[in-house]
């Protein structure tokens, strides 16, 4: 069959089979991931796009048997995931700067970054009584700063891992061609690494903000839900997240209505806002 | 044994005879070390990677105007030895130097002296192209913005007459505005030899230019190199020896982290007093 007479057909065949069966595997696999995600969007899809109307982003959540909306709670999921961002995102790559270009050789960089693995890691639900204990105790009550501070709290260590990595990619020669020119360390590392990882660390914020978009366990005990409009960060604040938990659990049917319309509008954010920093990081 | 070294002794003494008689038929094309003002006198250097002597007890004079090539098998210390001269070795923690490197007076190894400031007067061309993430325009500007408070126009003035120095103007004037990154091997490294030279340094540093260069592009930054020797002192690593021979002055040959030879091009690759450095260029070893 074979025109070289030292090629073992037999063994051939056999690594053909075991090639054929590896790849049959991690396609099933891959099959198995997917489907999940795409039975978890249809099923959004059927559920709560035939509830998403004008009024959903116009008018605020209803008392019960009521005509309402979302527009209170997408303002303030929109608004206290600004102010998070804005609060964790400049301390989150200031910090990453440091790891990646200040404590290379010192011995504390690696223990912090063992405790931002740990916050990485750290379950929201207790990022969210750490704020209450620290905000919403000493000033007596629920507020939209406090929800912005624990979603800070999720966003940071996102943040210093993905600018540290990011910046870590940047080759040390251009570091040093910079350095040959005279220019100082900050000069580099604002005008050129920066420079040379912006989509990265970009890429690292829009993660950050797609990962606290969803998260509700820290908003219970923090921003908690507001039946209004909210006129200040001071006091609690409405968002999406809590109050797809209040409707969905509730017994009535318009309130579980807006529920899947405010699941999907999330999902459909996150899902967007994921493809976006892959679309900046792909063609940077 | 004894008599080896008796042997080889009188070897020496032969050549270094022979070496001056071959001096002054050279002087005619090169001058002679002593007639030329010293840019970079280099004294008893030794250099630390951690605990590894990379460098041992260096010392060089290197005169001004003239290309100095450095040249020696790969690990022998030359690229090690530039980046002494810029210390720009001290972006690594761990690395040090001792000894003493003069430069118009005043010892740049001394902790006081400032780095940015020296490096502005050093400049340096690296192994493989690097051009910062922004325009060419930029690339060049960057360096100057630093050091010089330029109007546009005398910017643009600038700009122009790096790039035409690094032979790159009539390339890429229509393309100023576009990305470093986006240009060619040979363009890049053109455009970063235009950089170092924007910020008018007095002594150019190159660690092997050539080495990520096609021979069209090679023999653009050679002819460069020498279009540039007139107004700058001129220190370049090469593994390639025909390079050496074709573009320097006075070339140093390394081996093991010592300087084995320093002397006239001709000289060394003519008639070289030491034996490694016969060894060496005619390809015995390295």
């Amino acid at each position: 069959m074979s025109a070289l007479k030292n090629i073992d057909m037999g063994l051939y065949r056999k690594r053909r089979f075991f090639n054929f069966l590896v790849l049959f595997c991690t396609m099933l696999a891959t099959a198995f991931g997917l489907l999940w995600l795409v039975w978890l969007l249809v099923t959004l899809f059927t559920n709560g796009f035939q509830y998403i109307n004008m009024a959903v982003f116009t008018q605020p959540t209803p008392p019960p048997g009521e005509s309402g909306g979302l527009a209170n709670a997408i303002v303030g999921s929109l608004v206290i995931t600004v102010v998070g961002v804005l609060i964790g995102g400049p301390v989150g790559i200031l910090a990453g700067t440091f790891l990646s270009e200040y404590a290379t050789h010192s011995r504390i960089a690696p223990a912090i970054r063992f405790i931002n693995d740990v916050l990485l890691s750290a379950p929201s639900i207790i990022l969210g009584v750490f704020v209450y204990q620290i905000v919403v105790v000493p000033t007596g009550h629920f507020s939209g700063w406090a929800g912005a501070l624990a979603l800070a709290f999720i966003a940071l260590p996102i943040i210093v891992r993905t600018t540290e990595d990011m910046m870590k990619l940047v080759p040390n020669a251009v570091r040093e061609a910079a350095a040959a020119l005279g220019a100082p360390k900050w000069k580099v590392t604002v005008a050129i690494v920066y420079r040379a990882a912006k989509a990265g660390i970009l890429t690292g914020v829009l993660l950050a903000i797609a990962r606290i978009s969803g998260e509700t366990a820290p908003l219970l005990f923090t921003a908690l839900n507001n039946q209004f409009w909210s006129n200040s960060l001071n006091e609690p604040i409405a968002n999406l997240p809590v109050v797809i938990f209040q409707f969905a659990m509730s017994p009535y049917e318009d309130w579980q209505h807006l529920a899947w319309a405010g699941a999907l509008l999330i999902t459909v954010s996150v899902l967007v806002i994921n493809i976006i920093s892959r679309t900046i990081f792909g063609n940077r | 044994m004894v008599k080896e070294r008796a042997d080889l002794v009188k070897e020496m003494e032969n050549t270094m005879e022979n070496g001056l008689m071959n001096q002054h038929e050279v002087k005619r094309e090169s001058r002679g070390l002593r007639e030329l003002s010293i840019k970079l006198k280099v004294k008893n250097l030794d250099f630390y990677y951690g605990s590894f002597h990379a460098l041992h007890s260096i010392s060089l004079d290197i005169p001004e105007n003239q290309v100095t090539a450095i040249i020696g098998p790969s690990g022998c210390g030359k690229s090690t030895l530039i980046r002494v001269f810029n210390r720009i070795y001290e972006l690594y923690p761990r690395q040090y130097a001792t000894g003493e490197i003069i430069l118009d007076g005043r010892n740049i190894l001394s902790p006081k002296e400032d780095l940015n400031l020296l490096r502005a007067q050093v400049g340096m061309v690296f192994q493989k192209p690097t051009p910062f993430p922004m325009s060419v325009y930029d690339n060049i500007a960057f360096g100057v913005k630093l050091y010089e408070r330029l109007s546009k126009a005398q910017m643009d003035e600038r700009v122009e007459w790096a790039l035409r120095k690094a032979a790159l103007w009539d390339e890429v004037k229509d393309k100023l505005r576009q990305s470093g990154t986006a240009l060619s091997g040979g363009q890049q490294q053109r455009l970063c030899i235009a950089r170092a030279i924007a910020v008018k340094p007095e002594v150019l540093l190159l660690d092997e230019p050539c080495s990520a260069l096609d021979p069209i592009s090679t023999a653009k930054v050679e002819q460069l190199i020498e279009e540039l020797v007139d107004d700058y002192t001129i220190i370049i690593v090469t593994h390639n020896m025909q390079q050496a021979a074709r573009v320097s002055d006075f070339t140093a040959f390394m081996y093991l982290g010592k300087l084995i030879e320093f002397d006239n091009t001709s000289k060394i690759f003519t008639n070289p007093r030491k034996k490694e450095t016969e060894d060496y260029i005619t390809g015995r070893f390295g």
